[in-house]
């Protein structure tokens, strides 16, 4: 849980097909992470609020969130998951460093989150969130 | 009208064998932003039959905006203007063939490197190269009812006929489109289908085909001439 940037947070990005979807999964993490001020926010749907992916809004997103200790996506499927892909392959249109974590959206962003309020670094934010599918439900 | 890159009468428009320009890779793109529009509803409607129904809108959006770029002002080499045009796809198209097509295009231009004038052999290896990074970023091989079964193939022909042959690339992404009609899809929101999706066109196969034959309207093949 190593700290590098001086108590800054690792930022958490939830992209979803659904603005809806993304800021509500965003909320329940936040509350249920416990702080006031949890670094997540939704990245869904499409500038105007339709279904779909938006480069735009995640880099936005992205930046808003980002505090100098990197920042973790969450995507739900398709087209942001690819996206979010695209955008890393890039190189410069995401804060360095940023990482796509392997877990699902829901279940992925509340370790995630938790974890980022704590003040885990990235590679713990990313471990706490793959964690989600070792949690089997029958 | 032979479809072989020949050259254009001297007009510097880039198409002879010896060299494709940065005027030509603009008219590439913009018959693409053409055939997307004219085809946009047919899009639409394979995609409907084993998608969401927002191919053909998502594409014209995206071709749009990278003919809009173009207008612009077209840079300066072909590499720079596949990489443009990919960016613009990717931050315009809303679906997975935004990230789909702008890797593709991408990274094509990315391997065409800084030259203001490539061969067609060399088109054939960056083509092939982006067609990779679209592989990749999926996960889909040829045969899981993609638009890799369409590019895969014009790809090839393209190189067997050492570059020169941009009809024979479209000829076979077409056929490539039509052949996956009989398959089930494996990748994408058509693989939760099931065998339903057996019968159906892929909609990513026949926007691959439509951007085929936009290279080779661009290397002079007349629309509709195949």
């Amino acid at each position: 849980m190593a700290d590098t940037s001086e108590g800054a947070r690792v930022g958490i990005v939830l992209v979803s097909h659904s603005k809806q979807v993304a800021d509500a999964v965003s909320s329940m993490a936040a509350a249920l992470a416990g702080v006031p001020d949890a670094p997540v926010t939704g990245a869904g749907g499409l500038p105007d609020g339709g279904l779909g992916t938006s480069e735009e809004v995640i880099t936005e997103a992205a930046r808003r969130v980002d505090a100098g200790a990197g920042v973790a996506l969450l995507a739900d499927l398709g087209s942001a998951v690819l996206t979010v892909k695209t955008l890393l392959a890039e190189g410069d249109e995401l804060p360095d460093p940023s990482r796509l974590l392997d877990a699902p959206l829901v279940e992925g962003a509340i370790g995630a989150v938790v974890t980022a309020a704590g003040g885990g670094d990235l590679a713990a934010v990313a471990a706490a969130a793959e964690e989600a599918y070792s949690y089997r439900k029958v | 009208m032979s479809g072989k890159v020949t050259n254009g009468a001297g007009e510097g428009t880039g198409g002879s064998a010896e060299g494709l320009d940065a005027a030509f890779f603009a008219r590439w793109m913009r018959a693409a932003a053409d055939a997307v529009d004219r085809e946009a509803d047919r899009l639409t409607e394979l995609d409907s039959a084993i998608g969401d129904a927002d191919h053909g809108g998502n594409m014209r959006r995206g071709f749009e905006a990278v003919r809009s770029e173009l207008d612009e002002g077209v840079p300066a080499t072909p590499g720079s203007v596949l990489m443009t045009a990919g960016r613009k796809l990717v931050s315009t198209v809303g679906g997975a063939s935004g990230p789909l097509y702008g890797t593709l295009l991408r990274r094509t231009g990315k391997t065409l490197g800084d030259a203001e004038v490539v061969t067609g052999e060399e088109l054939a290896g960056a083509l092939s190269a982006g067609i990779d990074a679209v592989a990749q970023l999926g996960g889909a091989t040829a045969g899981d009812k993609t638009m890799l079964d369409a590019l895969r193939p014009a790809a090839d022909a393209l190189a067997d006929s050492g570059g020169k042959d941009l009809r024979a690339a479209r000829t076979a992404a077409e056929k490539g489109a039509e052949e996956t009609t009989p398959l089930q899809a494996r990748k994408g929101r058509a693989s939760y289908l099931g065998e339903r999706s057996i019968g159906h066109q892929d909609p990513g196969a026949a926007s691959a085909a439509l951007l085929m034959a936009a290279l080779a309207e661009a290397g002079g093949d007349a629309e509709g001439s195949a």
